[in-house]
C-alpha cells in the first residue's frame, strides 16, 4: 500500500516539477517581434471580454486569458505589447503582424481552411437580445414567436448563421458591421432582436441600454447555439502548439474557470428558448 | 508652289500612292507594336505574380473555384437590391440635383436666401464622405424614435445617398448653365421670354444636354456607392459578399462580386466614354 | 414733314466699371424710319441699341417710346421689351431649336398662341424671306445668311414696333451679305422704325433717313446720309470716314 502511495507521490511529483518547468518556459516558435509577444484585438475591444479598451491593463476575460496564456509561454507581462486587427486582418491569408489574435472569433471548419485556430478558451451560449417595448407588447423565449421578429445581426459574426438555423425568421435579417451598429438599430427600433454571445448581451443589455433585456438563450445541448472561442494564427504558425499547451494546463488547473468566474456574468436566471 | 499642291492630288486618285502605303505601314507597324508590349507585359505578369512566395495562399483565398461556384448565385440575387435602390435613387437625384442648381443660379434679391441655402447645401453634402452621410442619416434619424416603416433604413440611406450626390448633380448642371453663352439668354430677353421660360426653353435644355457625359460618370460613381448602404442594415451584394467571406474564411465572394460591379460599369464607362467623344466631335 | 417721334433717347449715360461707355446721347426716331448708327468698334453702338432693349439698364437719361419713359427703373421691362424686336451680331438663334421652333417660341410663350395658329403665318414670313425649304432646319444646318434672316424673322414674330439692328451683317461672309440687307431693304418699305448699328457705309448711305456717327460715348455728328458722307462738318467723322471709305 504504502509503496503504491510512495509511487503515486513520485508521480506527481514528477508530474508537478514538469508543469511548473514548463509553464514559465520560453517557447521554441519565433515570435513577430523577438523577445516579444504580439498578441491583437480589436479596436475597439468590447467588455466584458477587454475593459475599457485598454488590453494592456490585463483587465477583462480575454485580455486575462492572454496575460495568463502569455506567462505560462515565458513572455512576463512585460514582455507582451499589443497589437490591433479588425476582423478581416485576422482571418485573411498571408503573414500577420501579430503572434495571435483574440476576438471572439468563432472556430468553424471553413475558417480552419485559411488560418489556424488555437484550442477553444470559452464556449458561448448565444442569447437573444430585445427591448423592454418587445416584450411587455408579449414576446415569449419560443422559437414561433422568434420567428415572426425583425432581426438584425452583425455581418461576419457566426450569428447570421445560428439564427438561419435555430429561428428561420420570416423576413430577410439586417447586418450591420460590429455590434455597437446592430445595438443602435434595435435601440431606434429598426429591428426588434438581435443574436448574440450570452456575456455581450448581457453587457449590451445591462450598459449600452436602457430597456434592453435578455429574452433568453438557445440551449447549451444544441451544438447550433454554441460558439467556441479560438485564438486566431497565421496558418501553420508553430506557435499554434504552445498556446494549445499553455491553454490545456490552465483548465486543469482551474485558472480559466477562474478568469472566466471573474469577468463573465453568470448565466443563471437567463430563460433556456424552447 | 502649285506644281507641288498638285503633284499628291493627282496620285491620290491613282491606284498606287506611295505616301498612302507609308501611311498604312507605319499604322501597322504601330499596331504590332501595341500588341507586342501588351503581350510582354501579360506574360510577365503571369509568369512573375505566381512566382511571388504568397501566391498559393492568395489563390487559394481570392480564387477558390468552389467558393466562386457556391456564392455567386446568392451575390447576384443580392445585386438585386442594389439595383432596386440605384433605380429610385437615380431619378430623385436628377430632380434635386436640377432644383439646387436652379436655385443655385437664381437672380432675383428676394429669392436670395434661397441661393444662400443652396450654396451652404453644396457646401455641406460635397464636404463630407457619403460614407459619413449614410451613418449620420441611418442611424441619426431612425434614433429619433420615428415608427416602423419610416425608420427604415431603405428610406434614410436614399436619403443619405440623394442628398449627396444631389449637390455633385447641382454642381455639374450649374456649370452646365454658365456654359450657355450670355448672348442666347440676350436673344431670349429681346424677345419678351420671362426669365423662367428662358432657363425652361432656352438654357436649360443646352445646358443638360452639355452636361450629360459627366452625369453619366456620376451615374457610375451612384452605382457603386450604393453598396454603402450595407452598413445600416440592408443585405446587398457587398454585405452578401462580407457574409460569405467569413463563412468561407475565403475572399472569392469578393472577387464574384467585384466581376458583378464590372459587368455593369465597364459598359456603361465606355458608353460615357462615347457621349464624350460625341459631343467634343460636335463642338470642334 | 409730319412725324410721330416714335423712340427718343434723353440725355442717356450707361457704364461698366469705371469705363463709361454712353456719355449723354440724345436721339430721336420717327415712326417708319431707319436711322443708321456708325462710328468705330467700341464707340457704344451696341451698348446704346442694347439699353434701347433694356437688356442693359442704364444710369441715367430717359428712353421714351411714344412719350413713355420705358427706362423707369420701377416699371417691368418685360411687356416693353416686347414691342421692341433686336437682331444680334451673331444671330443668337437656339441651336436646339429647327428654324421655326426658334421663331415659334416667343409667340408661343408670350402671346400664347398655338403652334398650328402660328403656323401659316410663320410659313409665309419664310417664304417671304427666300427660306421656305429651311423651316425645318437645325441652326447648325444652316449659312451664316440663312441664321442671320431665320434671327429676324423671329424678332419680327412678335410683331414689334421698332427693330434694333446691332452688326447684323458683321459676322458674315461677304456673299452673304446682300441676301440679309435685302431683308432689311424690304422692312424699310413696310415702313418698319428701324435702328441700326452699321458698318456697311455705302448701305447706310442709300437707305438710312438718318445717320448719327457715334465716337467716345457721343453722338459726334447726325444728319441725312448725303450731309454726313458727302460733307462731313466734323474733323473725327471726316477721319472716321476717311479711315473706312
Amino acid at each position: 500500500m504504502s509503496l503504491v502511495r510512495v509511487i503515486a507521490m513520485a508521480a506527481s511529483a514528477i508530474a508537478l516539477s514538469v508543469f511548473s518547468a514548463s509553464a514559465g518556459e520560453v517557447c521554441a516558435a519565433k515570435t513577430v517581434k523577438d523577445g516579444v509577444l504580439t498578441p491583437a484585438t480589436g479596436d475597439p475591444a468590447y467588455f466584458p471580454w477587454v475593459a475599457d479598451n485598454n488590453p494592456s491593463a490585463g483587465k477583462g476575460f480575454e485580455a486575462a486569458v492572454v496575460y495568463e496564456v502569455a506567462a505560462r509561454i515565458g513572455y512576463p507581462h512585460d514582455k507582451v505589447e499589443w497589437a490591433v486587427a479588425t476582423f478581416d486582418e485576422g482571418i485573411q491569408p498571408g503573414p500577420k503582424n501579430f503572434d495571435f489574435s483574440v476576438a471572439q472569433y468563432s472556430i468553424t471548419e471553413e475558417r480552419k481552411k485559411t488560418i489556424d485556430f488555437s484550442d477553444s478558451y470559452y464556449t458561448a451560449a448565444t442569447a437573444v437580445l430585445v427591448r423592454k417595448p418587445t416584450v411587455e407588447a408579449g414576446l415569449k423565449p419560443d422559437l414561433a414567436a422568434l420567428k415572426k421578429l425583425q432581426w438584425g445581426v452583425a455581418a461576419g459574426t457566426t450569428a447570421g448563421g445560428i439564427l438561419a438555423k435555430t429561428v428561420g425568421p420570416d423576413k430577410d435579417p439586417m447586418m450591420f458591421n460590429d455590434t455597437a451598429d446592430v445595438v443602435q438599430a434595435l435601440k431606434s427600433g429598426q429591428i426588434d432582436a438581435t443574436m448574440l454571445d450570452l456575456p455581450t448581451a448581457l453587457y449590451e443589455s445591462a450598459v449600452e441600454m436602457d430597456d434592453g433585456v435578455v429574452l433568453g438563450q438557445f440551449p447549451t445541448d444544441n451544438s447550433e447555439g454554441l460558439d467556441q472561442f479560438g485564438m486566431v494564427l497565421e496558418k501553420g504558425n508553430p506557435l499554434v502548439a504552445c498556446v494549445d499547451k499553455a491553454l490545456q494546463s490552465m483548465k486543469a488547473d482551474g485558472t480559466l474557470a477562474k478568469i472566466e468566474a471573474e469577468w463573465l456574468s453568470s448565466a443563471t436566471g437567463v430563460p433556456v428558448i424552447k | 508652289m502649285t506644281g507641288a499642291l498638285e503633284k499628291p492630288k493627282l496620285q491620290a486618285s491613282g491606284a498606287v500612292n506611295p505616301r498612302r502605303i507609308r501611311e498604312e505601314r507605319i499604322r501597322r507597324r504601330g499596331f504590332a507594336v501595341a500588341s507586342a508590349s501588351t503581350a510582354a507585359v501579360v506574360l510577365a505578369l503571369w509568369i512573375l505574380i505566381p512566382m511571388a512566395p504568397g501566391w498559393s495562399k492568395v489563390q487559394a483565398s481570392f480564387f477558390d473555384w468552389e467558393v466562386f461556384a457556391k456564392t455567386f448565385p446568392k451575390l447576384l440575387s443580392a445585386f438585386l437590391v442594389d439595383i432596386m435602390i440605384f433605380a429610385w435613387s437615380a431619378p430623385l437625384i436628377a430632380v434635386s440635383g436640377l432644383a439646387m442648381a436652379l436655385c443655385r443660379d437664381v437672380r432675383s434679391p428676394a429669392l436670395f436666401p434661397l441661393k444662400l441655402f443652396a450654396i451652404g447645401y453644396n457646401d455641406v453634402f460635397r464636404g463630407v464622405p457619403v460614407m459619413l452621410v449614410i451613418y449620420l442619416f441611418g442611424f441619426g434619424i431612425p434614433g429619433l424614435g420615428l415608427p416602423r416603416p419610416w425608420n427604415s433604413p431603405y428610406i434614410w440611406g436614399t436619403l443619405a445617398l440623394v442628398c449627396t450626390y444631389a449637390a455633385y448633380v447641382a454642381e455639374i448642371i450649374r456649370t452646365g448653365i454658365e456654359s450657355i453663352h450670355e448672348s442666347q439668354r440676350s436673344a431670349a430677353m429681346s424677345l419678351g421670354l420671362t426669365p423662367s421660360d428662358i432657363m425652361r426653353f432656352v438654357i436649360l435644355p443646352q445646358a443638360i444636354r452639355r452636361v450629360i457625359p459627366a452625369n453619366m460618370n456620376i451615374l457610375i460613381a451612384l452605382q457603386k456607392d450604393v453598396a454603402l448602404l450595407s452598413v445600416i442594415g440592408p443585405v446587398e451584394i457587398l454585405r452578401q459578399a462580407g457574409v460569405e467571406k467569413s463563412l468561407a474564411a475565403n475572399f472569392t465572394p469578393y472577387v464574384g462580386a467585384s466581376i458583378i460591379f464590372l459587368a455593369v460599369t465597364i459598359p456603361a464607362t465606355r458608353y460615357a466614354d462615347r457621349l464624350i467623344e460625341r459631343q467634343n466631335r460636335q463642338r470642334s | 414733314m409730319q412725324t410721330h417721334e416714335k423712340l427718343k433717347l434723353v440725355g442717356l449715360r450707361k457704364s461698366f466699371g469705371e469705363h463709361e461707355v454712353c456719355r449723354g446721347i440724345d436721339l430721336t426716331v420717327a415712326e417708319g424710319s431707319m436711322v443708321c448708327l456708325i462710328g468705330a468698334s467700341g464707340s457704344g453702338k451696341s451698348t446704346l441699341l442694347r439699353c434701347i432693349n433694356l437688356l442693359e439698364p442704364i444710369d441715367s437719361g430717359q428712353i421714351l417710346l411714344d412719350g413713355f419713359d420705358i427706362a423707369d427703373p420701377e416699371i417691368d421691362p418685360l411687356p416693353l421689351r416686347r414691342r421692341i424686336g433686336m437682331v444680334f451680331q451673331s444671330y443668337n438663334l437656339f441651336p436646339h431649336m429647327t428654324a421655326i421652333e426658334n421663331v415659334m417660341l416667343a409667340p408661343r410663350r408670350v402671346h400664347r398662341r398655338s403652334r398650328a395658329e402660328l403656323r401659316d403665318e410663320i410659313t409665309a414670313m419664310f417664304e417671304r424671306f427666300g427660306l421656305k425649304s429651311h423651316i425645318g432646319h437645325y441652326p447648325d444646318q444652316l449659312s451664316g445668311g440663312q441664321q442671320q434672316r431665320v434671327a429676324i424673322i423671329r424678332a419680327l414674330a412678335m410683331k414689334p414696333e421698332i427693330m434694333l439692328f446691332d452688326e447684323v451683317t458683321s459676322a458674315l461672309d461677304p456673299e452673304m451679305v446682300g441676301e440679309v440687307l435685302d431683308v432689311v431693304r424690304q422692312l424699310k418699305s413696310q415702313r418698319m422704325t428701324m435702328v441700326l448699328a452699321t458698318h456697311e457705309m455705302s448701305f447706310a448711305r442709300e437707305a438710312a433717313d438718318w445717320v448719327c456717327f457715334l465716337d467716345k460715348g457721343v453722338i459726334a455728328e447726325a444728319g441725312p446720309p448725303a450731309q454726313i458722307f458727302g460733307n462731313p462738318k466734323e474733323a473725327r467723322t471726316r477721319e472716321f470716314l476717311s479711315r473706312i471709305l
